[in-house]
């Protein structure tokens, strides 16, 4: 295109959103606020264009590129590189992300219009996206490493863009540090694969993997654990602080003091996605690891229903939404266990779309009532907002599961699969997802019913001031519908069963649920025919008909039900008590050992023992002795009569 | 040619320089010391240079050599040469002195040409230590060195700066005599060569050794600082003013961690592995303990020296590691080091020199009147907890890559770094920088000046490079790397 080498190609797509935030962030003072959006977004078009028609249809054209950009160093005479893999994963995920980036910028327009912040943020989010784009790209663990950390500190910077409200810089150090455990397993996962296979560099890697299967490393004394499996979990525990797992999930609903606009493209569409896509990226690990995946899929699947419950009894609009991405993370993380890479991909795919959708719209409900975000001050909006209130039913049909809207497809294929799977654990998980299923509809349609339908509950003002968002909120809106609802009926032949993967992902032929779902699968007709008898839509459709009945038909049922099950409720709305106990052990535990250490350990045993100790012995010593000096003739006489009686006791006995 | 000399010129163009400006005399004359000063410290930084630009790759042997004899009686000779470890610690040192010079441009004012000078002629000193090749002209440059510290601290320093000065000169005097012990000891195995080249051959019994390298430990475990010997160190930063601290912390650490490289590693190699043991577990106390003492700290400045001495501690856990990754790692962590403890403490200097306090809870919400300087020190915070990108991941991540070969439990332990290391800086930074203006002197508050920026530019551009691209860095220390690894590697019994 326009006479560019693919190469160039590839190296424009991270770098225009880069130039953009450069120039929007040092310059930004200078250009002003029309100035700052008009870079970044054209920055973030070019990527998008970019990654959509030009490298997504030549990587279906089955043009693969890997190979470098530079030498970032070497040592041992490992050369360590920064370079790109584009394949039918990465060329997805690129689309994916700009996608979602450039339509939060353009909503941005609107949601921040009257930040005095307004360049800052938009030379972050332009930021994120290079930084998101740089890890999807990635052909090695170095680069993944730059981008994991990079999208997390841009997280960090974004959850405090508010940096004078307490709350959001006590989430955002949270935020940080709950992803620095994560990535404190996922550095000794990649130091494990620099030691056994002596290079950093995906394709190699991933080539010798299946020489490993047999290699034991010794933990404890007695404990071997395979290499394979060994770092396959470490990996995992960096995806699981970033695509929040249970217990590192406490990070990502406090995540929601930020902008909505990052809380849709960061904490929904992109960065929270990053730990599915490394595990699918590292199918050729994952596969030949049994325990591993067994991990992923219960790790998954408790996340998948226990955040899910959470949902049910939350107030604050962003907070529901922010359950609901932790839980559907939850189901990703259940299809990569389940080794239905395909199908986690394709649910992040429809996920991304209908969840910043969802976010963007109840975005749109709180600035047209002035940065409310508590649902019990609303209520009715639906013929206030009609753009906002159809875009967010099909975000949550989408998000419920209801065909033929996207994330029926995926979430459907997913729990098919889990059925399917012989991984120990899968058990477990098929009947959370299918349970899940049920409490989705009901925490989704509780929020919409409580946003848009019965009457206004908020005060006579505000009210009054109730209207529609700019276009600069509603085209954004309507433009992540679109997909929301049909992308699943699109996708799911191309994705799942016509091989789009190719050799990006691997599943070994025991593994391979998806093909087997593939030999079941009669044409899309049948099977959303089929769809429409099966359990999870069933349990769907009874979950939106409970939230019809406890919110519209029978409004005072919620009250009486968590006052009959008062413990249940106390645990639910305490969100499990995760935070107290992590601020109690954790963060108090540490921080008490801190200053025992200090206190005890430098200030008493170091300075005061030793060091001073020696000064005081040393002083003492010479107080001493300087008695022995005291100037009169007769102490030295005497001494010199005992030294003179020793010595000559010492002769005659000697 | 000038080119055989530049380690001279090097060397005694700040000495020279520093007496130069002492000579202006009182502060009727300081914008005179200030220009000179500044003209010497920029003209030996480019002096400098040619060592890089100069340097051949591909050997490990010592490379812009100049040897003379100085004390016939005693062989003693004055023997100067650098490798790739070596250069980059000189390098550092130049450009460091100049940052110092500007920073210290309008905080100083009293005493400037004194202040001044003793900052060059340190520079001149330090640069002797990373240079020399003859074990008494080390020690001489080594222990001469400590004179202006001591002077800085005690001069222009806080009001318990004579307990810091007093405890900084017994930590590090002492140490220094035992190695002192050990260089004479060699110097008879020698037959008659205080040579350090000449050391790195001798054959020496495992006791011998043994006892050498404790008596070199003394005095290099005083200077990087290792636990337990490290309690001077916030001390002294506390004490220092702004520039004594950021000579301390940038250099000045880095000579106990250089000198495990020149002397204890090549000359006893058995006993290195022998006591690695040791080294490796005061090496993680220090990354552990320490950091968790630094989350705790109330003063920045204590902070951020707590924080020096974890990060050394990944210094000498990698040089124990005895692969490659390892001790690139560790040096590489050395000079990032540099950098961003530097840049920290300039950030810290630039604050207390509004507020005059060091303490955190007399700040609050400095992000609303210092919008640029947060920019900037959230830059370095982020540095500082090894975020990629930046210096401070890249000796992070070769020592970790060095460690997990060695022992899974070892990098294990050294990971932590990456939460305890977030944890204390973005804290900090966060009680600090963020949330609302908490009292009317943060409201007073003015941003950066201009003069201000240029030094912050200066040490930020440095740790993006090298955070972005260690490639011309590491590339220096390949060829001296490997010669060490062997050195190493070879028994000497």
């Amino acid at each position: 295109m326009f006479g560019l080498s693919m190469k160039t190609i590839y190296l424009l797509i991270p770098l225009s959103p880069l130039a953009g935030a450069i120039i929007a962030g040092l310059f930004g003072w200078k250009i002003g606020k029309v100035g700052a959006h008009v870079v970044t977004i054209l920055g973030v078009t070019v990527s998008f264009v970019l990654s959509a028609f030009v490298v997504l249809p030549d990587v279906l054209a089955g043009h693969v590129f890997n190979g470098p950009v530079y030498t970032w160093g070497v040592s041992g005479n490992i050369p360590m590189e920064i370079g790109f893999l584009i394949d039918p994963l990465s060329a997805l995920m690129m689309t994916v992300v700009s996608f979602v980036s450039l339509m939060v910028h353009i909503y941005t327009i609107g949601y921040m219009r009257d930040d005095p912040g307004y360049q800052r943020f938009f030379s972050y989010i332009a930021l994120f996206t290079f930084s998101m784009l740089i890890l999807v790209m990635s052909n090695n663990f170095l680069q993944l490493f730059f981008g994991w950390e990079a999208v997390g500190v841009m997280s960090y910077l974004l959850i405090g863009f508010w940096f004078t409200r307490e709350s959001a810089i006590v989430a955002n150090l949270k935020a940080f540090l709950v992803n620095r455990i994560g990535d404190f397993g996922f550095i000794l996962g990649i130091a494990a694969i620099y030691y056994y296979f002596g290079t950093l560099d995906y394709g190699a890697v991933f080539a010798m993997a299946p020489q490993f299967t047999d290699k034991v490393v010794q933990v404890f004394p007695g404990l071997d654990w395979n290499v394979l499996t060994l770092i396959a979990i470490l990996l995992f525990v960096g995806a699981m602080g970033k695509s929040a797992q249970v217990p590192l999930h406490v990070w990502l609903p406090d995540s929601m003091e930020g902008p909505t606009p990052i809380s849709a493209l960061i904490h929904a569409a992109t960065m929270v996605t990053a730990g599915v896509f490394m595990v699918a990226r590292m199918s050729p690990l994952y596969e030949l690891s049994e325990t591993a995946l067994s991990v992923v899929i219960v790790i998954g699947a408790v996340t998948a229903i226990s955040m899910a419950l959470l949902g049910i009894v939350q107030n604050d609009i962003k907070r529901v939404v922010a359950y609901s991405t932790l839980s559907q993370l939850g189901y990703m993380m259940v299809a990569l266990g389940a080794s239905a890479y395909a199908a986690g991909i394709f649910h992040l795919m429809t996920h991304a779309f209908f969840k910043a959708l969802l976010f963007l719209a109840a975005g749109s409900v709180i600035i047209a009532l002035h940065h409310e975000q508590d649902m019990r001050k609303m209520g009715g909006l639906k013929k206030y907002m009609p753009i906002t209130f159809i875009t967010a039913w099909i975000g949550a049909l989408a998000l419920a599961g209801i065909p033929p809207f996207a994330g029926f497809f995926s979430k459907d294929m997913i729990i098919e699969a889990v059925h399917l799977s012989q991984v120990p654990g899968s058990g477990f998980a098929y009947i959370a997802v299918l349970s899940g299923v049920f409490v989705t509809a009901l925490y989704t349609f509780r929020m919409l019913f409580l946003t848009f339908e019965g009457k206004p509950r908020m005060d006579e003002h505000a009210l009054r001031h109730v209207k529609e968002s700019p276009w600069v909120v509603t085209v954004p809106l309507i433009l992540l519908a679109i997909p929301s609802f049909i992308i699943g009926a699109l996708m799911v032949e191309p994705l799942l069963f016509e091989n789009y993967f190719g050799d990006s992902i691997k599943v070994l032929a025991a593994h391979d649920v998806v093909a087997q779902l593939g030999r079941q699968y009669e044409g899309l007709w049948s099977f959303v025919s089929h769809a429409l008898v099966s359990a999870p839509f069933l349990l769907a459709v009874g979950g939106i008909f409970t939230a019809w009945l406890l919110y519209i038909r029978y409004p005072h049922l919620p009250d009486l039900i968590s006052k009959r099950t008062r413990m249940v409720y106390t645990i639910l709305v305490n969100k499990y008590f995760a935070d107290e106990f992590n601020n109690f052990v954790f963060a108090g535990g540490t921080r008490i050992f801190g200053r025992w250490l200090w206190k005890i350990g430098d200030v008493k045993l170091i300075d005061g023992l030793a060091v001073n100790g020696t000064a005081r012995v040393i002083g003492w010593i010479s107080a001493v002795i300087r008695h022995v000096q005291s100037g009169y003739v007769y102490h030295y006489a005497f001494a010199m009569i005992l030294g003179l009686f020793l010595l000559i006791t010492f002769f005659l006995h000697g | 040619m000038v080119s055989q000399y530049i380690l001279s010129i090097a060397i005694w163009l700040p000495i020279v320089g520093g007496v130069l400006v002492l000579a202006t005399g009182g502060d009727r004359n300081a914008p005179l010391a200030r220009w000179l000063s500044l003209v010497v410290a920029v003209l030996t930084f480019i002096a400098t240079i040619p060592l890089y630009t100069g340097f051949n790759l591909n050997t490990y042997t010592m490379q812009f050599v100049e040897n003379y004899s100085w004390i016939e009686a005693f062989n003693i000779r004055y023997h100067v040469g650098v490798d790739g470890i070596s250069l980059l610690l000189i390098l550092l040192t130049s450009f460091t002195t100049v940052l110092v010079v500007i920073s210290a441009w309008q905080v100083i004012q009293k005493k400037v040409a004194q202040y001044l000078a003793a900052f060059l002629i340190m520079e001149g000193l330090m640069i002797g230590v990373f240079s020399a090749l003859d074990a008494i002209l080390f020690y001489v440059f080594w222990e001469a060195m400590l004179v202006p510290m001591f002077i800085i601290i005690g001069l222009w320093g806080g009001a318990n700066r004579v307990y810091a000065t007093i405890k900084f000169f017994l930590y590090t005097f002492i140490g220094s005599v035992l190695m002192l012990v050990a260089f004479i000891y060699l110097y008879y195995q020698a037959e008659g060569s205080f040579d350090i080249l000449t050391f790195h051959d001798l054959k020496l019994g495992l006791t011998e050794q043994i006892l050498i390298f404790l008596a070199f430990l003394a005095a290099f475990a005083v200077k990087i600082p290792m636990w337990p010997v490290h309690t001077w160190l916030p001390d002294a930063h506390v004490e220092a003013p702004t520039g004594g601290s950021v000579i301390l912390a940038a250099i000045m650490l880095k000579m106990g961690g250089y000198g495990l490289l020149r002397f204890s590693m090549p000359i006893l190699p058995d006993a290195s592995h022998e006591l690695a043991w040791l080294m490796i577990a005061l090496s993680l106390i220090a990354v552990v303990y320490i950091a968790l003492v630094a989350l705790v700290q109330e003063d920045m400045k204590k902070l951020i020296a707590y924080s020096s001495i974890a990060h050394m501690g990944f210094v000498t856990l990698g040089f124990f590691m005895f692969n490659a990754q390892g001790i690139e790692g560790g040096i590489v962590q050395m000079i990032s080091h540099g950098f961003i403890s530097g840049a920290l403490f300039l950030c810290v200097g630039i604050m207390y020199d509004r507020l005059h306090s060091r303490l955190i809870k007399d700040y609050g919400g400095v992000a609303n009147t210092m919008p640029v300087f947060a920019a900037f020190m959230m830059l370095f915070a982020l540095a500082n907890a090894g975020l990629p990108g930046t210096s401070g991941f890249v000796g992070e991540f070769l020592v970790i890559l060095g460690a997990f070969q060695v022992n899974v439990w070892y990098a294990f332990a050294a990971a932590t770094i990456l939460i305890f290391g977030a944890a204390y800086t973005l804290w900090m930074y966060k009680r600090v920088i963020f949330g609302k203006v908490v009292n009317d002197g943060v409201k007073t508050l003015t941003d950066v000046t201009a003069r201000e920026i240029l030094f912050l530019v200066l040490l930020a551009v440095p740790v993006l490079v090298l955070g972005l691209w260690p490639f011309p860095f590491l590339d220096v220390l390949h060829a001296s790397v490997e010669h060490l690894l062997q050195q190493v590697s070879v028994s000497k019994l």
